[in-house]
């Protein structure tokens, strides 16, 4: 970043002692000062002189082979026509771009690619945003010299369900081939053909089937490569854009997002140095359609005899303050109102609701996690690693799911670390993902024994386990004892119990004090939840409950008496099935040792924030049971979705691009949303929601807009404390902040002319955020209305540290682990068991898939993936029909081979259909893992 | 459900210590050849040429599915194949006739006639340069220098010169190809190199790279030795 | 200038019909140039071939001892023979992998030696089917006599050398593209710098690349001297070379013949060599040394046959071949048929070579057929000069490699030795040959 820095410095301004690493060289007369190495077009773009350009990116490899970017450069044997975007600068050379020379060279490159070119602009979606056409329109001829029959081909034809291809609108800059084959690692488009035949192409009847096929459609530059939900849906110049942040996972790629007529019409990849470098996955990038959808919840609805009712605001907040009152009376402690999700919203929201919930309600029993994470202590406790740092890391062990699938950029960052650097990984994992032909070792384990296996690499007096073979465990020891090691954790099977996941993880710690971690947790903004205290037993800030009861009861008024439950028990006990007998059952996020929770506790109502636990949590008979053994169900929704049918109120809340405020990402940055759209009909932003329904409690949070939310995470939240608004606007920290903030203030990235930029790809895009309240639609009488309702005890105390002891000054340490973790004792399987494996897709039947009709249809059907020699034992060698049994249920499931399993294990995908149910049906979200019988049906 | 595949869970398998491909139709005799090439080269890809001949020989021509078995032998996609494939003048992507009659018509060939015999090819064969005779024995390409230019206008048959033709001795040419007078000669289309490599250095690149490293110091040692006695003479 | 008496030091087998065979090679002193080599060191063998001044035959005429020399440098991982011969008009390397392969396998695993290389590819051309199972079948027999694979005749040298089939695509023959080839990959030729052979080759390592016909050279050279072959021909272009004669020849064919004492005329009229032109034409125009060059018109006829020589009268030697056309020839027609060879064998890459080579043969066929306009012909230099920038000779290049700027070689120098005859055919809408 320095070097970058210091060669921003004008050009004009070279001293002699030029730094090591540093070249000078003449451009058009003039001194500059570039990095060793660097290409031409880059160290000239830099001094301020744009050379035109199509084939090269910089993030690929050049090619030179438009050769459009031709300018003179000095050599032995005099000056001579050289690509720019291959050659790179030498110290003293001369170099000329403005040259007769040079300009006719250019000339002649654009009359070529125009010859065969349609110059259908009028109805091209890159028309009016077409370097082609800037060009031409800049240097080209008023009239074309050419003839002749143009070139012909069928157009557009389909290459995969989203895009779409035009053969004559295409110049073979080979962009989008050398995307798929060395970015994503998926080279299913191609050159077909030679000379003036030259087209790009699939092979019949296997389509560009990728994750990451978006890109190639951003970085076409030309109209070749077309995204089916962009075609035709508007014209460049119509677009308005905000910079902002994806949330469709917790990777946090930075994008523009581009709208017209209150509509969002298409998501840019930015070139963010940390986090995407331009990329995006089609899931992310395409998700967008579900924010226009018409399925939308559009105003606040209460269930009247039966029924959802369309009711004012005032009259739903009124009805939820009521319900949540009942419940923590009826059950006699605060715990009575459990509060599921949240990961889906913006820090400011993430935060509020939980000022609402552990400052006025008061329970602990809060959990932004769907029994499918791992353990909030851990996650948050254990030293971060960056996803630069992780990418650039000696060796990176992976115990997670299927980073492709789950977080398919950091993929694409892992992958790239490994084919153009240094980076060795060891993936520890029940079965083959995406990056086990990257791995340098892949290592399987049994589900529930990955400590077992993580031990044995940690400790090199350790004997293998059953199965791992002793060299490569051997080599997993050695790549672990490099200097920079990253370990990347997360969720490998949702029918493991995550504190399983999460005691390997820390084995790990323990034996590697310098290895720093990447949660590999998926929500959007799933690690923004936990961060603002989302998770029982934590407050905002990283901070454990008893360890911040001061400072935030100072703050808040009070905090939960007690450590609360995680979602699987509070599922349990909303189902009126005692929580305390199943000491070995723990839930997956949070619980420690002993579970303080008292008998008769029993939660009664739920508040689900935005989150679809029939889909999502991977128990679907005790969602069912705690859904109708809660007394009072609220759910803060976009879009209705099937837990509406559970629902006693309903709230619309705003989406992404329609609030502003921040996310954060799995590496702990924070950046910023951009607000796009106006929120539909009455539907709120999620921070405004918990503050009037306080205000309807009888309470006041006194947050009245994002900022004063962000000022007060900063002021609060010890992991998020010198993060500002002012640093979090300032233009360097655009691709956000790193919390928590090290040594220096702030480190800044410097977008413009540091990372690398394509023009071509993200015409103009700059930061144009906007931050602040929106409207509050529908809020009439409302700020009064709830005085007198009754409310809790401290209420006015609230806000500001007005209670009466001494101040509280210094804030609550951070949390710091190892921890010691309650882990649920698996017992040996007998002969017949098989474990489960339920993984995750990056397309399933969640909300953020089913509402985007372009994504809807790619979720694919699962078999279920057996080991070959299992299915021999059944008689079944080559697949077939197998029942399914566990202790409550049957399915009958396809079976297909799958060699890469270990014996006695079957594995198949979370939330996507199977031949009968889903998996969710099959996994017990109280045993540690789920076993299961196979027999012939 | 979907009409497209994505990307599934299990990784593509590779050729380092991944389970062998299972191929469908290079069969037999011909996959054991293919891994014998594989084998020849320090990088499987560059056996892809090879392949193709080889698959040509069994196909006469590159369907789909044995672009698919390449690919897996050679841990590529199926449009790599293809990609890489279609470069090629000689590997088709169509089905060819038993015969492929190449009929040169550069420089050299087109002074002496070439493009007369070309046009009466046409005619009598009843295709255009390009197509495949009704009876599938014969495909006429227009073909560039095929370097037998002093057998001008030049004529190929399934890579075989068969010398200058005319009008007349190209017909004949036609009916013995047809009438299976000139097989021996001649074999049908796709068979490149009917001569195996029967030798080799069979296998063992490690041995040579020691047997080098060993030999390069005695190099080394010879020349030491010989600039010694050459600097003693000059010594003396 | 007389036809010199000079020693047939490649073509010296070829009279008999089994010249392709071991028994013949090893009657007629076969692998003694390789057991001579074998006895010396690398350095001096590489010194022979340096003395020898062996010009490169591919086309590119540069020196291969000093090519290997500079290799020395640093250790070369592997040795590729061109045998992709794809050039209209060069059929040379066609006789020689043809009729004598066991010279060329002598000769490679002698370069193997001087480089001290353990890896060999030779890179035929796919359409050379007979010459394909010749090599192969005399690379078996020189595997069992020893003279290739383990320990060659009991000298602790080992070399591998396998024979790689071309599929059709000229490009290939650019060593670039070849390599790439070679790689399992589409013939696209790579950016030099960097990407010299020598430094970045096959796979990224360093690599020789040397043509069929200069490896057949190398076991005379040994056996008899680097200063025996110097003392044949004259200056740079030392030694015998082949040229492939063709077009209207009475006698079209294969010469070897000394460098530089040899005219044009004399190879296309001496009774022993080309045998004049047919039908008593008169001689119009010839191509000096493959398509790629610039053509010659009958005053340049006494010109030597020595790289210099053509170079400095404005073409080049190339890749020895020599194609005669005679007065009653079309030059439009025969320069639209070259243009046509390079739209097709154009790799496609770069943008000028891909896009212009089409447009340029559209325009040539459009003259041809009686389509053309007056301002075509600027259309036509002016596009050439957007591929090859000032028309110049040798030419300058907004390309990667030269099979760009080839198409305005050839149709530039054809247009200015016969813009009347372009005019023509602009004017009166079609050929005047018929
Ligand atoms: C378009 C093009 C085609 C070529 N074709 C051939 C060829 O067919 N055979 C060949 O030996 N060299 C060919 N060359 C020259 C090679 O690039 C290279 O210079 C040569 O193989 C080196 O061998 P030499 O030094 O022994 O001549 C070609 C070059 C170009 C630019
Ligand atoms: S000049 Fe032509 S043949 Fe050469 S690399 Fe460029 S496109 Fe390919
Ligand atoms: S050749 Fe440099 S940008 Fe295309």
């Amino acid at each position: 970043m320095d070097d970058r820095a210091t060669t921003t410095e004008p050009a004009h301004t070279v001293s002699p002692d030029v730094a090591e690493g540093q070249v000078t060289f003449t451009l058009d007369g003039r001194q500059v000062t570039a990095r060793k190495g660097e290409m031409l077009i880059a160290a000239a773009e830099r001094a301020g002189t744009f050379i035109p350009r199509f084939c090269y990116h910089p993030r690929m490899k050049s090619v030179g082979v438009c050769r459009m970017c031709l300018v003179e450069v000095s050599g032995p044997r005099g000056a001579s026509l050289q690509p720019s975007c291959f050659v790179e600068v030498t110290e003293g050379s001369e170099v000329t771009t403005d040259s007769d020379k040079v300009k006719k060279a250019q000339d002649g490159v654009l009359e070529f690619l125009l010859i065969n070119h349609p110059l259908d602009c009028p109805v091209c979606d890159k028309g009016g945003e077409c370097p082609l056409q800037d060009q031409t329109m800049a240097h080209g001829p008023g009239e074309t010299r050419f003839v002749e029959e143009k070139r012909h081909f069928e157009k557009p034809i389909p290459i995969s369900e989203l895009v779409l291809l035009d053969r004559e609108r295409c110049i073979q800059c080979s962009r989008c081939t050398r995307f798929a084959a060395e970015v994503a690692g998926e080279a299913q488009i191609d050159f077909i053909g030679r000379a003036d035949q030259l087209e790009i192409n699939i092979f019949p009847d296997l389509p560009f089937a990728s994750y990451f096929s978006g890109n190639t459609v951003q970085i076409c530059p030309v109209g070749a490569l077309t995204a089916v939900p962009y075609r035709f849906s508007a014209r460049p110049w119509d677009l308005d854009q905000v910079e902002s942040t994806c949330t469709t996972c917790s990777v946090g790629c930075r994008v523009a997002v581009q709208s017209s007529s209150n509509r969002v019409t298409r998501l840019l990849g930015i070139d963010a140095d940390p986090v995407n470098h331009g990329w995006l996955c089609d899931k992310g990038r395409f998700a967008f359609e579900s924010v226009n959808s018409e399925d939308r919840l559009t105003e606040p609805m209460v269930r009247k005899s039966g029924q959802l009712v369309t009711v004012s605001w005032h009259e739903a907040l009124d009805v939820v303050a009521d319900g949540l009152r009942a419940a923590t009376k009826k059950s006699g402690a605060p715990g009575g109102v459990g509060v599921i999700g949240g990961a889906r919203m913006t820090n400011e929201g993430a935060y509020t609701w939980a000022k609402l919930a552990k400052g006025i309600l008061g329970t602990d029993s809060v959990d932004a996690q769907l029994g499918d994470g791992l353990p909030a202590e851990v996650v948050l406790g254990l030293p971060r690693a960056t996803i630069d740092e992780a990418a650039g890391a000696d060796t990176v062990i992976v115990l997670s799911g299927d980073i492709r699938e789950e977080l398919p950029v950091l993929f694409l960052r892992l992958r790239s670390g490994i084919v153009d650097g240094d980076l060795s990984l060891v993936e520890l994992s029940p079965q083959a993902t995406a990056l086990t032909a990257h791995a340098a070792v892949s290592l399987r384990y049994l589900p529930g024994a990955a400590t077992e296996l993580a031990k044995a690499i940690a400790d090199p007096g350790a004997p293998a386990p059953a199965g791992i073979d002793p060299t490569d465990l051997a080599e997993a020891r050695r790549l672990a004892g490099a200097d920079k090691v990253v370990i990347v954790a997360g969720r490998p099977s949702l029918a493991e119990d995550g504190a399983l996941v999460a005691e390997a993880v820390q084995a790990l710690a323990r034996a590697l004090p310098n290895a720093t971690f990447l949660p590999a947790l998926r929500r959007g903004n799933v690690m923004g939840a936990l961060d603002m205290g989302l998770s029982p037993g934590l407050l905002p800030g990283r901070v454990g409950l008893e360890p911040g009861r001061q400072w935030f009861t100072q703050a808040w008024g009070k905090v939960p008496d007690e450590r609360g439950l995680g979602t699987t028990e509070i599922l349990k006990s909303a189902a009126g099935e005692g929580v305390n007998e199943g000491a070995g059952s723990t839930d997956g996020e949070g619980a420690k040792t002993d579970n303080p929770h008292r008998d008769g506790a029993r939660v009664r109502a739920l508040v689900i924030l935005g989150a679809d636990p029939l889909t999502d949590f991977p128990d679907a008979e005790m969602v069912r049971r705690g859904l109708t053994g809660a007394d009072f169900v609220v759910s803060v929704a976009s879009s209705p979705g099937p837990l509406s049918a559970h629902a006693d109120v309903v709230l619309p809340a705003a989406e992404a691009h329609e609030r502003p405020g921040t996310t954060t990402n799995i590496e702990g940055r924070i950046s910023r949303l951009g607000q796009k759209l106006v929120q539909p009909g009455q539907s709120w932003p999620d921070w405004m929601i918990a503050a009037e329904l306080a205000v309807h409690l009888g309470a006041d949070l006194h947050l009245d807009s994002t900022t004063e939310v962000w000022d007060e995470i900063e002021r609060l939240a010890p992991a998020y404390r010198g993060i500002t608004r002012s640093v979090l606007e300032t233009p360097g920290a655009t691709d956000g902040v790193v919390a928590p903030l090290t040594v220096t203030p702030v480190a800044f990235s410097r977008r413009p002319g540091s990372a690398p930029l394509d023009p071509i790809a993200v015409p103009g895009v700059e930061s144009v955020e906007q931050q602040g309240a929106p409207p509050r639609a529908g809020l009439a009488g409302a700020r009064t209305a709830g005085i007198g309702a009754g409310g809790s005890k401290g209420a006015t105390q609230m806000g500001g540290g007005t209670s009466g002891d001494a101040a509280v000054t210094t804030p609550p340490p951070q949390l710091a682990g190892p921890f010691e973790i309650s882990v649920p004792r698996v017992v040996p399987t007998d002969s017949y068991s098989m474990r489960l494996v339920a993984s995750r897709r990056l397309y399933d039947r969640g909300a953020a898939v089913d509402a985007v009709p372009v994504l809807a249809g790619l979720v694919p059907d699962s078999p279920l993936r057996v080991n070959p020699h299992d299915l021999d034992d059944l008689g079944i060698g080559t697949g077939g029909n197998v029942k399914v049994r566990t202790a409550t249920t049957s399915l009958v499931l396809v079976a297909v081979p799958d060699p890469s399993l270990p014996r006695k294990v079957v594995a198949t995908d979370f939330n996507v259909p199977l031949a009968e149910g889903t998996v969710a049906d099959l996994i017990d979200a109280t045993a540690p893992v789920t076993e299961l019988r196979l027999e012939t049906p | 459900m979907s009409s497209t595949a994505h990307p599934t869970p299990v990784a593509r398998p590779r050729s380092k210590g991944g389970p062998t491909p299972t191929l469908t139709h290079l069969r037999g005799a011909t996959a054991t050849r293919a891994r014998e090439l594989i084998a020849l080269y320090p990088e499987p890809r560059s056996a892809l040429i090879p392949l193709c001949h080889l698959a040509q020989e069994q196909e006469g021509w590159l369907s789909p599915e044995i672009m698919v078995d390449i690919a897996a032998l050679l841990d590529l996609t199926p449009a790599e194949v293809l990609g890489t494939a279609s470069f090629y003048d000689m590997l088709h992507t169509e089905p060819v006739g038993s015969h492929l009659v190449s009929v040169c018509t550069n420089i050299a060939c087109l002074l002496n006639g070439a493009m007369e015999l070309l046009e009466h090819a046409e005619s009598t064969l009843g295709v255009n340069a390009g197509g495949t005779t009704a009876d599938g024995a014969v495909t006429l390409e227009e073909a560039e220098c095929l370097a037998g230019c002093d057998g001008a206008p030049c004529v190929q048959v399934n890579h075989r010169y068969v010398g200058a033709q005319t009008a007349e001795s190209f017909d004949q040419l036609i009916a013995d190809l047809r009438s299976g007078a000139r097989a021996a000669e001649i074999p049908t289309h796709g068979t490149l190199n009917r001569v195996a490599r029967t030798t080799g250095l069979q296998a063992d690149r490690n041995q040579v790279a020691n047997e080098r490293s060993a030999m390069a110091e005695t190099q080394a040692q010879r020349a030491a030795a010989a600039k010694d006695t050459a600097a003693n003479k000059a010594g003396a | 200038m007389a036809i010199t008496e000079a020693p047939k030091i490649i073509t010296g087998r070829i009279g008999h019909a089994d010249s392709h065979t071991l028994e013949r090679y090893l009657a007629t002193g076969g692998y003694d140039g390789l057991r001579k080599a074998l006895a010396m060191t690398p350095e001096a063998v590489v010194h022979e071939v340096d003395t020898a001044s062996l010009l490169g035959r591919g086309g590119a005429g540069f020196p291969a001892g000093r090519k290997w020399a500079m290799l020395r440098k640093s250790p070369v991982t592997y040795l590729v023979v061109n045998g992709d011969e794809s050039e209209p008009a060069t059929f040379k390397d066609h006789l020689l992998v043809e009729r004598d392969p066991h010279q060329l396998i002598e000769g490679v695993v002698i370069a193997a030696y001087a480089t001290q290389v353990s890896q060999v590819f030779i890179y035929l051309r796919g359409e050379f089917a007979l010459g394909l199972e010749r090599v192969q079948a005399a690379l078996n027999d020189a595997y069992s006599l020893g003279a290739v694979g383990s320990d060659i005749f009991g000298s602790g040298f080992s070399v591998d050398v396998v024979v790689h089939p071309g599929a059709g695509a000229y490009i290939c023959g650019e060593e670039t593209a070849l390599l790439e080839s070679l790689e399992g990959k589409r013939g696209f030729p790579r950016i030099k710098p960097p990407f010299f052979p020598a430094a970045i080759g096959l796979y990224g390592e360093p690599t020789v690349v040397n043509n069929v016909e200069t490896m057949s050279n190398l076991p005379w050279i040994v056996l008899n001297g680097g200063s025996a072959f110097a003392a044949l021909g004259e200056g740079r272009s030392t030694g015998t070379r082949l040229f492939a004669l063709a077009g209207h020849v009475n006698n079209p064919g294969v010469f070897e013949i000394e460098m530089v004492k040899t005219t044009f005329r004399d190879l296309i009229h001496a009774p022993v060599l080309g045998g004049g032109i047919p039908h008593g034409r008169e001689l119009k125009a010839f191509v000096p040394g493959g398509v790629s060059a610039p053509w010659f018109g009958p005053d340049q006829i006494d010109l030597p046959l020595g790289q210099d020589e053509v170079a400095g009268a404005g073409s080049m030697l190339g890749s020895g071949s020599v194609v005669v056309m005679d007065d009653h020839t079309c030059a439009v027609r025969a320069s639209w048929r070259i243009t046509k060879f390079f739209a097709r064998e154009s790799c496609g890459q770069c943008t000028p070579c891909r896009e212009g080579s089409g447009w340029l043969e559209k325009i040539m066929e459009r003259i041809e057929t009686g389509n053309g306009r007056e301002e075509d012909l600027d259309l036509l230099l002016d596009a050439c000069d957007n591929i090859a920038p000032g028309l110049t000779w040798p030419p300058q290049q907004t390309t990667i490699c030269v099979l760009g700027p080839s198409i305005p070689s050839s149709i530039g120098s054809a247009i200015q030795m016969f813009r009347d005859e372009f005019l023509v055919h602009i004017k009166e809408g079609g050929c005047p040959y018929g």
